[in-house]
């Protein structure tokens, strides 16, 4: 298992710098098909130890589910993940963490959410206490600490889910439109906590169909089209200079309909 | 906090669960599979006490239908039968379930019907002409139906008096499938001649307007009898509890505590246990 | 309506004088189903949070069972455990028949359905949100439960609530393995059934009233509980 300490980053600079040139993630023909549907098919791709990929494209694109297959969430019909350059195993598990889109809070106090966490990755005695308390201050919550997590606001409940996500210390951050239901103060403090935590050398994977965040948070991107990968690239160059048909058609506010994926009826 | 709490739960269930078992650890009690009739009169609670007060054992008394009683009694449920069907007491002895039976007391059986007497019956001694014209005039009756003591001395006068009553069953026979009290909540309710051992009538609460119409034939006698449930064959019949009961039932103390017990100036029970005879003469 | 009064009347004089047997009869009675519903809580609360958790082969089979046991007959259960506990039984050495314990085996198995199929409801509707979450930090079978039951406590009070009114009302079986003995097995149920059978209906249906009572009283208690916790939103 992995080492676990209270200043993050210099475990995971550590980490990194082992495996400088091997991606921390990568995909290789990754399918889904439920059923008849091929909700996604054959994608490949790799995510870089310290970047900030951000994963866009339409409704239905396939990004959430991209995003749950990376997590391992759920099994792919075809293809597989590659954890550091091995097996999706239990330490792969332990290294990463997830926000999504609506908060999923216990029915406990905001502690006891944050505690839950820690409890089950293993976290125990005087580092858990550090964290639960390093993890209340991140969220700005300390105030709360006691409070139904359920009575919270819908930014607080994000932040406490994101700072819990946080106080496990994963080497890979996801998060599936984290800010979608949010204000625009709340949605700013989210933001905040994320660019925070890649400057502390987690890696982030964010799935957004808002641009203004993606070009304040993305370093690449990753366009999805109806399961495919249609573009990936940095974001300047994606959101400025798009390549592809469905990233043009969608950044430009226009319905894109693939003639090569349109079932002949 | 969540593990404490599981915890504490189930101690404290742990704690109930066993408290159960200590208060029903101490050995010096029997079981009497007894009837309905004898319950329900009161009888039990009336002379227990005395056995109690006197030897310390106490009697846990199982009411139910006599049928139900005798096969509680065969399964080794029980350390003592006291019920009142004569024939199947035999055979519980003679399949050697129980040691010896011997006669205790008698009380007799009475048909209760409505004040309108739509058979015309009311008053009639002679029970075997008095179930004929309930037959003919096809008037309800309400029979126990359950296999019990009652029941079956009930199904005798009916064949006594020629009466295929399983053909009418449904029909004006009703068969309630319940205890004596079931019973006769039923057969009021429906206007139903009802036979029942005169206990029971005298203690029964809820009469309404109801009446004896048929009593004072010989053959309405009903015998209860006591016998010992056979340790031999029921290894953990308690034997000699057990046996310290009956003779005190049949001894004269016993038979007197019987014959004791009224309730509104009515004596219930008329103890004729063999060994006792002298005492009736005296009394 | 006469004697409706006359019987509430009646059963508000047995509660004031606090007749020693009355109360006795009404101890037993809640010592018993409290116990049944504690056991059949420990036993029906976890398995049914299994089968509301876990997706496994034959789970569709076993929540049909879970559902039909809800039915038992309360006679049937008592035949079962009579056949069991009886002297010729096959734990007839333990002498249990005819006690409180055996009381307590009959109204557990009748409830412990009724708690796990319920139970497996109430987690199954808690998992669906909590899945994704759990799957991601990576929670173990045994801590999945364990927090789907605490989380989900609230809720399953209500669930020990219809398993005490199963217990409570219950007669067919518990007379049987009883055997309404008095002072020993003798409780509400069977001694409304006893007095009914003596024709003392008036008694019975005060009686009635009593433990009727007794249920509101415990379902009044229960749900001010679970209102106190709705209102701090971990119901």
């Amino acid at each position: 298992m992995r080492e676990v300490a209270i200043d993050r980053s210099a475990v995971t600079a550590a980490a990194r710098a082992e495996t400088a040139d091997v991606p921390l993630l990568a995909a290789e023909g990754l399918s889904f098909h439920a059923g008849e549907k091929r909700l996604i098919e054959d994608v490949s791709l790799m995510i870089r130890p310290g970047r900030r990929t951000v994963i866009m494209g339409a409704n239905g694109a396939g990004k959430s589910l991209l995003l749950r297959l990376l997590h391992g969430l759920i099994r792919p019909s075809e293809g597989t993940i590659v954890w550091r350059g091995g097996p999706f195993d239990r330490d792969a598990r332990r290294a990463q963490a997830m926000v999504f889109q609506r908060p999923v809070m216990l029915r406990r106090s905001v502690l006891a959410n944050l505690r839950f966490a820690l409890k089950v990755r293993g976290v125990r005695g005087a580092d858990r206490l550090a964290r639960e308390r390093e993890a209340l201050e991140r969220a700005r919550l300390g105030d709360l600490a006691h409070s139904p997590s359920r009575v919270l606001s819908g930014g607080e409940q994000q932040r406490l889910a994101v700072a819990r996500a946080l106080a496990c210390a994963p080497d890979v951050l996801f998060l599936d439109e984290p800010t979608s239901s949010l204000d625009p103060a709340s949605t700013y403090a989210i933001e905040k906590l994320i660019m925070e935590a890649h400057s502390e050398g987690v890696t982030i994977v964010l799935v957004t169909h808002d641009v203004g965040q993606a070009r304040r948070l993305g370093d690449d991107i990753i366009f999805m089209h109806g399961g495919h990968v249609a573009e990936t690239g940095t974001a300047a160059r994606v959101l400025d200079a798009p390549r592809s048909e469905a990233a043009r058609a969608w950044l430009e506010g226009r319905l894109f309909l693939d003639p090569s994926r349109q079932k002949k009826v | 906090m969540k593990r404490r709490t599981l915890l504490g739960f189930a101690a404290t269930t742990l704690m109930v669960f066993g408290l159960n078992n200590i208060a029903t650890a101490q050995d010096r009690f029997i079981v009497v599979q007894s009837t309905t009739s004898t319950q329900n009169s009161g009888l039990f609670e009336y002379i227990l006490p005395m056995f109690q007060k006197k030897t310390g054992i106490e009697v846990r008394v199982v009411a139910v239908g006599t049928g139900q009683a005798i096969k509680n009694a065969s399964n080794g449920d029980g350390d003592v039968l006291f019920v009142h069907a004569k024939p199947a007491e035999e055979k519980f002895v003679a399949d050697r379930d129980g040691v010896e039976r011997f006669d205790v007391m008698y009380n007799d059986f009475v048909i209760v019907g409505p004040p309108s007497d739509p058979a015309g019956v009311a008053g009639m001694d002679d029970v075997v002409s008095a179930l004929k014209k309930i037959a003919e005039a096809k008037v309800p009756f309400a029979s126990r139906g359950d296999d019990s003591g009652t029941h079956k001395a009930e199904r005798r006068l009916w064949s006594a008096a020629g009466v295929d009553v399983s053909a009418a069953s449904g029909d004006w026979y009703r068969e309630t499938g319940s205890g004596m009290g079931a019973t006769l909540n039923t057969g009021t309710g429906m206007g139903a001649y009802i036979m029942t051992d005169r206990a029971t009538w005298i203690s029964f609460g809820n009469k309404g307007d109801y009446r004896i119409a048929v009593q004072g034939d010989p053959i309405m006698f009903n015998q209860y009898g006591i016998i010992l449930v056979n340790p031999e064959k029921h290894p953990n019949v308690k034997a000699d509890l057990g046996q310290q009961f009956v003779d005190w039932v049949l001894s004269t103390e016993g038979q007197n505590a019987i014959r004791s017990y009224e309730i509104d100036g009515q004596q219930l029970f008329f103890p004729n246990a063999t060994s006792a005879g002298d005492i009736q003469k005296a009394s | 309506m006469d004697s409706f009064w006359a019987i509430f009347s009646e059963a508000l004089a047995l509660i004031v004088a606090g007749d020693a047997d009355l109360i006795e009869i009404i101890g037993l009675s809640l010592r018993i189903t409290l116990t049944a519903v504690a056991i059949a809580c420990l036993i029906g609360l976890p398995l049914g949070a299994m089968v509301g958790a876990f997706r496994f082969p034959g789970r569709t089979v076993a929540t049909v069972i879970l559902n039909s046991l809800m039915g038992l007959p309360p006679v049937v259960v008592g035949l079962i455990v009579y056949l069991a506990l009886s002297a010729s039984g096959p734990f007839g050495p333990l002498s249990l028949l005819y006690t409180p314990t055996a009381m307590v085996i009959a109204q557990t198995i009748l409830v412990t359905p009724i708690v796990a199929a319920l139970t497996k409801q109430v987690v199954e509707d808690l998992h669906l949100e909590y899945s994704e979450q759990f799957a991601s930090l990576g929670v173990g079978p045994l801590d999945r439960v364990s927090a789907l039951l605490w989380d989900a406590r609230y809720s399953l009070l209500t669930v020990a609530l219809a398993g005490f009114g199963r217990a409570v009302a219950e007669v067919g079986a518990v007379i049987i393995v009883g055997g309404n003995i008095n002072h020993v097995t003798r409780v509400m149920t069977t001694t409304i059934a006893l007095e009914t059978s003596k024709g003392n209906l008036q008694l019975a249906l005060a009686l009635g009233v009593v433990l009727l009572s007794i249920a509101i009283v415990v379902n009044a208690g229960v749900m001010a509980l679970r209102a106190s916790a709705v209102r701090s939103a971990y119901a």
